[in-house]
């Protein structure tokens, strides 16, 4: 059964032109599936440079990938065009970090709304486009009266986003890739637009790609977790396992580091950088060796493929060689698959 | 499950109701260069409808009162030049000619520049690059001196006003095309148009519904700009004699006061008034197009 | 007890727009002790970063300071020694300066020397074509310090050791260090002239938390050295419960609770402060995604009673008409709620 979304093989490199000797290498050998059958959620966590920004881009074809193939249904989205990539651009959609940015300060919130109605035909009528819309806003949990007809400074981030939500739901897409899209949100108000995109998991049956900086938001919405760091795969698998009992040394450091609002359990002291680590050369081996504090010879040299760690856990680190490699197609394997939630309900007081 | 929503927002959120007109008088008396410049080419509009209605403009073509270089009088308010030409008509009909030269070339520049500019700067590619290249080095060359070769190649040929007009066009789309490229290569950088390209949105659409009614205060701008520039253009070729001679514009009746010496002579009543106006003009559009700017880079608004 | 530094009495800071005035800060009052850590958390619109300017005195128009008195300890030394006219305001005892009766000339002898500010973002703050000493140097020269060029050197080269930072640094300009690199500098430059309060005003939210980890370490390690005070601003309750001894958490331009940060997290006594901690997600257990309805109140209006009155799940009459006072209701812990007072 072919893929709704995948990333064969992907590498892409910025710079390194003609005349330019410095390149930098945002992702390396990445290879992932989306389904959407059952419907999943995963989350891509990395820090700024990790990579992550540049797979969601890969994702919806904005930029083509140096190496290896980004593939819609089984076609390389390169050869993608007119009728095909039309339904491409239904069945993937996006939600951006900014709640601003997104929209065109010419118009009102409604635009963002009506453009694709309008685009792909949703509607055959303009009642029936309003109440299209009517249907998605509700669906976000959001009052029509009190967001449609307002320009986008007159909403809060929130609302504004929670908009994008609805849009996104607008299309009924098979997969949503969420870049950030609570960070530039205040906390009282995350809760909500998290709660809608799992909803849109839930009820719609649709596949999140939950891409972020922020390892508790990532933990609260996902099954299973892929780390990036520098363009490659750190530890990948079932969240549960990833962020409660981390191995990769980077995942140990980022988990550390995230403040907890809990004052017994406060930051530890960092363990210091390996002296064979500092040895590394940035662009070769493994990507965090110069940070590493259990970094090796083997490190500097090779980059280290992914091990099979656990049933649903792989990490690529030298630690665990003992156990079976992975190739990174085959990363999926330790992604736990339908698993129902708990608690899926939009907690209100 | 919904959201008690409540109508608010941070601290400098604007207030719900709509009140277009309160809004437009707000911000003209904290914009007063704006305020002050369209006051300004106001008088002159008015200048010329009243004048027009009011007064015989007929004798603003020469040779039409007897009495030459008659200083100003109860029948002649401004007084007559030496080619038989009553000032004050000239100087009505004049305002009018002059500000039509400038508008026929500001609007045609614009209009070509701003084609060529999204263009070029949506699109890229080849266009864009030949686009870039021509703009630039247009831009080096003094504009002066292109429009002196044209014209005087013309001129033979007996110019008439919107012949000027055209002529000046030639060279007055080069800066709005410039800057609303820039402004252009920003734009669709934007998120809104990466939204809008994956809701399905095509290219033409794109630049017309997205990118366009961003650009109106920066072309609005660009128009006075041009507008003015066109205006300064004319004046001077028309002062180099080069413009349509029998016509009544301003800087024809410079090159008149010129080529006999009116100020020489003394004849202040010859000279004075074109000045006076083309001054007030000057000003009145500088000052427009000071405010606009403001309008349109909202960092540079005093205030909220 | 320790002494305080920074007493702030019924601080109002109004924004003067067209349509009204925006009581972006209406009264709120608190104290900094010395070599305490105070937090300052709210969410967007609660008037946090206003008060941290408004304590320097960078509150651009149309914003406004409207009243209230802001005593710093130890300003009347700073201004005497760098030649200045003395304080001529009020004098508490202990040598406390009331700011606000200062002149600009007087403030502006104060700012890095006494009240030190490293701002959201001042990574960006850093001037890109000068090198890192000389901006250090900038601050020594602003205020009248003499130095050789070998002090200079070697105070930069202490300064950057302090902030975990290779002398060599001193000789690079701000685009060869990361975001990290440069925000440690900041650091440096607000303690080079050893100020008693450092106001932090969201200073790592640019940055990724293994990195805001290093940050806020150092900026720890650096007040403790300097016992000096820190006022950290910010929206971030987990960097809070990490970094901070007190916390006081802000509403819409008033201070909500103010209470050791043990017990704020233990058993928060404000509504609002209950609701925003319910809310935060934790790395423990999947659970509800539990927000706050509602919306914060609009500043243009005046608000009778209470702020946070329309989204309290324990509103009573009294709240939407009487508006509550930040009291001490219990040892260090101060509220401002009815529901809270009438419960002692």
């Amino acid at each position: 059964m072919t893929a709704l979304l995948e990333a064969r093989h992907v590498t892409k490199i910025f710079g390194g032109g003609f005349f330019t000797k410095s390149y930098t290498t945002a992702l390396e050998n990445f290879s992932m599936t989306i389904e959407n059958d059952p419907p999943s959620v995963t989350a891509v966590v990395g820090e700024s440079g990790s990579g992550k920004t540049t797979l969601a881009r890969l994702l919806l074809g904005l930029v083509e990938p140096t190496r290896g193939q980004v593939l819609y249904k089984g076609e390389d989205l390169r050869k993608i065009g007119g009728r095909e990539r039309r339904v491409f651009r239904r069945d993937v959609q996006v939600i951006f970090q900014d709640p601003f940015e997104v929209y065109n300060p010419f118009y009102k919130v409604d635009h963002v709304l009506t453009t694709p109605i309008e685009k792909f035909g949703l509607a055959k009528s303009r009642q029936e486009r309003d109440s299209l819309v009517v249907q998605v806003l509700e669906a976000v949990g959001l009052r029509p009266e009190e967001t449609l007809g307002r320009h986008p400074h007159q909403l809060s981030g929130g609302q504004r986003q929670r908009i994008m939500v609805a849009r996104a739901l607008l299309l009924r897409p098979r997969v949503i890739l969420a870049d950030e899209p609570v960070s530039m949100i205040d906390a009282s108000l995350r809760a909500t637009i998290l709660g809608s995109l799992l909803k849109l998991n839930q009820e719609f049956g649709i596949s999140i790609l939950y891409i972020t900086h922020d390892l508790t938001t990532a933990y609260q919405v996902s099954e299973n977790i892929v780390v990036l760091y520098r363009g490659n795969v750190c530890e990948t698998g079932d969240v549960e396992l990833v962020v409660k009992k981390p191995l990769h040394p980077y995942t140990r450091l980022l988990v550390g580091s995230v403040p907890l609002p809990d004052v017994n359990r406060r930051w530890a002291a960092e363990a210091p950088a390996s002296s064979i680590g500092q040895k590394a050369d940035p662009n070769k081996g493994c990507r965090f060796a110069n940070r590493c504090p259990n970094a090796m010879e083997k490190c500097i040299r090779e980059t280290p493929p992914l091990y099979r760690v656990d049933e649903k856990r792989a990490a690529s680190c030298y630690l665990y060689d003992d156990k079976p490699q992975l190739r990174s197609e085959d990363m999926m394997e330790v992604f736990i698959k339908g698993t129902p939630r708990l608690k899926t309900v939009v907690g209100v007081q | 499950m919904a959201d008690v929503v409540a109508l608010s927002g941070t601290a400098t959120d604007y207030a719900v109701k709509k009140d277009t007109w309160g809004n437009v008088r707000r911000y003209l008396r904290r914009n007063p260069s704006l305020l002050v410049g369209m006051f300004l080419l106001f008088c002159l509009l008015a200048f010329w409808l009243v004048g027009s209605a009011v007064y015989d403009t007929s004798r603003a073509a020469a040779l039409s009162v007897p009495d030459t270089v008659h200083p100003p009088s109860a029948e002649y308010p401004l007084g007559t030049d030496r080619i038989g030409r009553d000032i004050m008509a000239v100087m009505i009909q004049g305002t009018m000619l002059t500000l039509r030269i400038g508008l026929i070339a500001g609007i045609l520049g614009v209009s070509v520049g701003t084609i060529v500019a999204f263009l070029g700067g949506y699109y890229r590619g080849w266009f864009d690059t030949l686009l870039k290249g021509i703009v630039d080095v247009g831009l080096t060359i003094p504009g002066m001196l292109i429009l002196i070769i044209i014209a005087v190649n013309i001129k033979d040929q007996g110019l008439t006003v919107d012949q000027m007009g055209l002529v000046v066009a030639i060279y007055s789309w080069l800066w709005p095309a410039r800057t609303i490229r820039s402004q252009v290569l920003t734009m669709r950088e934007r998120t809104w148009v990466e939204v809008a390209r994956l809701s399905g949105v095509s290219g033409p659409e794109i630049i017309f519904k997205e990118i366009l009614p961003n650009l109106m205060p920066y072309m609005l701008a660009s128009l006075v700009g041009s507008v003015s520039s066109a205006i300064l253009a004319s004046i001077g070729l028309e002062t180099l004699g080069l413009g349509p001679m029998a016509a009544p514009t301003l800087g024809m009746t410079i090159y008149w006061v010129i080529f006999y010496s009116a100020m020489l002579r003394g004849y202040y009543w010859w000279w004075m008034p074109p000045i006076a106006i083309i001054v007030v003009l000057f000003v009145g559009l500088f000052m427009v197009s000071m405010g606009l700017d403001e309008l349109a880079n909202p960092r540079l608004r005093r205030g909220v | 007890m320790k002494p305080d530094v920074l007493d702030v009495k019924d601080l109002k800071v109004y924004y003067h727009t067209p349509r009204g005035a925006v009581k972006a800060v209406d009264g709120v009052s608190f104290q900094l002790f010395a070599e305490e850590r105070l937090g300052l958390v709210g969410e967007s619109g609660s008037g946090k970063t206003t008060i941290a300017m408004a304590l320097l005195r960078m509150i651009k128009a149309p914003g406004k300071i409207e009243g209230g008195e802001i005593w710093l300890e130890g300003a009347d030394q700073v201004l005497a020694r760098h030649g200045g006219k003395n304080g001529n305001g009020q004098y508490a005892k202990g040598g406390k300066v009331n700011l606000q009766t200062l002149t600009d000339e007087q403030m502006v002898s104060l700012r890095l020397s006494a009240i030190a500010l490293i701002a959201q973002g001042s990574m960006n703050s850093l001037n890109p074509v000068m090198r890192i000493r000389d901006q250090i140097a900038d601050g020594y020269q602003d205020h009248g310090y003499k130095l050789t060029k070998q002090e200079l050197k070697e105070r930069t080269a202490d300064l950057l050791n302090r902030v975990g930072l290779r002398p060599s640094v001193a000789d690079m300009y701000p685009h060869e260090l990361s975001g990290g690199m440069k925000q440690r500098v900041c650091i440096a430059i607000a303690i080079s002239l050893s100020p008693k309060v450092i106001l932090a005003d969201e200073p790592t939210s640019a940055l990724d938390v293994v990195v805001q980890r290093q940050v806020m370490e150092t900026l720890r390690r650096v007040q403790e050295e300097l016992g000096a005070s820190v006022l950290l601003v910010g929206h971030d309750m987990g960097l809070m419960a990490q970094a901070v001894d007190r916390l006081g958490v802000m509403y819409a331009g008033k201070m909500a609770e103010v209470s050791p940060v043990h017990d704020i997290f233990t058993k928060p006594l404000h509504p609002y402060a209950q609701l925003l901690i319910a809310s935060l997600p934790s790395l423990d257990v999947k659970g509800e995604f539990k927000g706050i309805p509602g919306l914060p109140p609009s500043l243009l209006e005046d608000i009778p009673g209470c702020p946070f009155a329309p989204r309290c799940p324990y509103k009573m009459e009294r709240c939407e008409v009487e508006k509550p006072i930040l009291k001490e209701v219990a040892p260090n812990r101060h509220v401002a709620c009815f529901l809270v007072e009438g419960a002692k």
